[in-house]
């Protein structure tokens, strides 16, 4: 192999793990706990330390199943929060896990606030077999090869699809982490895996430009949702995420806007307590409250629906999977944000599906041996981020092929900018934007590592943008508002979609599949049937 | 959203480089911000930095008034320090044995 710029290294592993934050870190952990003789290796393009979700740290493990009620009640609130479009199997082991990892969580050193006796308080046929994964490191000029016998995928969800908030210099200061751009989900798309639920966007509704949590004045100290008349709306239009950005959207729409959480009228103590609890997890609101000179029993606090993201810890949006976290290729597992129909799973739940991936994982390497990557496939993909290495003067920067993006997305597939509404017409559209933006990333030029780092993460996007747009379509009804509100379709149709929409890359087309429902209780394996 | 570094009081560790989960922060022997509009401000450079280096400011486009913000931690308790323009500090202690109470 002619290398120019990059030297080329082969690796070789027992478990891939693709993403270090938490439910990679989990699984790692739980590897090595009940199979010290594997060998693991954990690819991750920022420190371990830091990366993933958690980097600004987190106040809320949001999921634990406290005193009096059951595994199965949790099942049943992400079931109603996501109008019925949850995988019950996924979510049930999922809950089964949550105490137990967050009992582990405690035991490694974790604070965990707890009342006074000690209980935790509330708040298809398939011939694709994976046998590794390519990479490069994104400061020295290294290209890996990298044979597994078994992969991990835990790369999170995908942010920077669409316009931000705040398009300008704080383009980035957003809710889910901008380096979390969707590979996971491009890989598997890409080598043919089914996807599941894309359709069903996640908008978080957040304090105005700070975008900080709502959750924290909402749960913490009552505040309620209020429009500018001071009149409540929440109550009009329903409590779950989607109906809360949904009633915002509304009532701005309406003239009534901006809307608030309503803190005017707080103690000074609770003053204090939210000062610490927003330094805790985004000290921007709290520098804000400080250079505002108003503190939240002074002044309500503004609230806006973010941009949408594709994030299966929240939502259902990701890999189709079996009970056992498998994807549809064998030998690859996937879990946290990248894995989908198991909504609200959070930070414990991503621990508790690193724990089931692990451990599938585990049994599956028992009965493989590593196959070896062919030359081939290695050339191929080692050539393409040579390519880009040796552009030159590409028409259009990274930067503006992303702005591009964001701007279609905005406009045409549901962004901010149209109050996160479309109709079929429009998604034609963004969706032929979308490829002409593709092959403009074929000239894309990169003068070091971490600019080809950016230009990948930019396909990804626009391979993510693809499916999303798809799903969209497919799914011809509103069911959660915001965050899938197709106007020509503004009715919510169980007789024709109480199902799942999943997706899959087979020629070059993305073929949709709608599958049932699986329930709790039941133990789901792949086949070809729908 | 993005973060200032002195490179005066900066001894060039590179331990805010290390911990960036956008690998935003440069070394030249010191360390500089590559890319500040691509900074997430999740603050993890701000906790990492032991000589008070690294400082956390809000862009003037979602509301920024020009307030610094640092931490010094000793034992349990992290100290964010916020400097306004006047010149008039602020510290806030928070016991990290202690979770939120919302
Ligand atoms: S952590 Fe502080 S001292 Fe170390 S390189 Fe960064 S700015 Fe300089
Ligand atoms: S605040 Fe976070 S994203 Fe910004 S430079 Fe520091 S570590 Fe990187």
């Amino acid at each position: 192999m002619r290398s120019q710029k990059m030297q080329f290294k082969k690796l070789r592993t027992d478990v891939l793990i693709i993403g270090g934050g938490t439910a990679g870190c989990y699984a790692a952990m739980t590897i090595a706990q009940n199979s010290p003789d594997t060998k693991v290796l954990i690819c991750e393009k920022a420190n371990i330390k830091r990366s993933g979700c958690l980097a600004a740290g987190v106040n809320a493990l949001n999921a634990y199943i406290t005193k009096g009620c059951t595994p199965q009640d949790y099942v049943d609130y992400a079931r109603h929060d996501a109008a019925g479009i949850v995988r019950g199997d996924l979510l049930l082991t999922m809950s089964e896990n949550l105490n137990s990892v967050t009992a582990h969580l405690e035991q490694l050193g974790l604070v965990i606030l707890k009342d006074e006796n000690g209980n935790y308080v509330t708040r298809g046929k398939r011939n694709l077999k994976i046998n590794g994964a390519f990479g490069f490191n994104v400061n020295e000029e290294i290209f890996y090869s990298i044979t597994a016998k078994a992969v991990i995928i835990c790369t999170g969800g995908a942010a920077g699809l669409y316009k931000p908030n705040n398009p300008g210099f704080s383009r980035h200061k957003m809710w889910y982490p901008p380096f979390n751009t969707g590979a996971g989900y491009a890989m598997g798309i890409r080598a043919g895996a089914e996807m599941t639920t894309f359709e069903m966007r996640f908008i978080a509704l957040r304090c105005k430009d700070t975008i900080a949590p709502t959750g924290t004045l909402a749960q913490g100290v009552g505040a309620k949702q209020i429009n500018s008349l001071g009149g409540v709306y929440e109550d009009k239009y329903g409590l779950t995420t989607s109906q809360r950005v949904h009633g915002t959207v509304m009532e701005n729409i309406s003239g009534r806007g901006p809307c608030y959480l309503k803190t005017a009228g707080i103690t000074a103590q609770q003053d204090d307590a939210l000062i610490k609890a927003y330094l805790n997890m985004a000290p921007s609101q709290t520098i804000k409250w400080l250079e505002s000179g108003k503190m939240p029993s002074e002044q309500n606090v503004e609230i806006e629906g973010t941009e949408p993201y594709i994030v299966g810890g929240h939502t259902a949006s990701g890999y189709w999977v079996d009970t056992d976290r498998e994807t549809t290729i064998h030998g690859l597992f996937a879990a946290g944000d990248v894995a989908g129909g198991c909504p609200q799973k959070y930070v414990t739940g991503a621990l508790a599906e690193g724990r089931i991936a692990a451990l599938s994982a585990l049994k599956y390497i028992a009965a493989q041996s590593i196959s070896e990557i062919s030359d081939e496939k290695i050339s191929e993909n080692f050539s393409r981020a040579e390519k880009f290495l040796n552009n030159k003067n590409s028409r259009f920067s990274c930067e503006q092929l992303e702005e591009a993006m964001q701007t279609v997305m905005d406009r045409y597939a549901g962004g901010i900018g149209t109050n996160y509404r479309y109709n079929d017409r429009q998604l034609d559209i963004a969706d032929e934007r979308i490829s002409q933006i593709q092959t403009l990333t074929d000239e894309l030029c990169a003068e070091d590592m971490h600019e080809l780092m950016l230009i990948y993460e930019l396909r990804e996007r626009l391979t993510v943008c693809k499916t999303l747009i798809a799903h969209l379509r497919a799914r011809k009804e509103t069911r959660w508002h915001s965050f899938a509100e197709n106007l020509d379709y503004p009715q919510r149709d169980d007789e024709n979609y109480l199902c799942c929409i999943n997706s899959k890359l087979e020629n070059g087309r993305i073929k949709i599949i709608k599958r049932r429902l699986i329930k709790e209780g039941e133990r789901y394996e792949h086949n070809d049937r729908p | 959203m993005s973060i200032m570094i002195d490179r005066e009081k900066c001894i060039g560790c590179g331990k805010c480089a290390e911990v960036c989960p956008g690998n935003l922060i440069k070394l030249d022997g010191k360390a500089f911000i590559r890319y500040p509009k691509d900074c997430w401000g999740c603050t993890s450079c701000v906790k990492e930095c032991k000589v008070n280096a690294v400082k956390f400011f809000l862009g003037a486009d979602i509301g920024g008034m020009g307030s610094l913000v640092y931490t010094r931690q000793k034992g349990d308790i992290l100290t964010w320090v916020i400097e306004r323009p006047d010149g008039s500090v602020k510290e806030i202690d928070i016991n990290r044995k202690e979770s939120n109470r919302y």
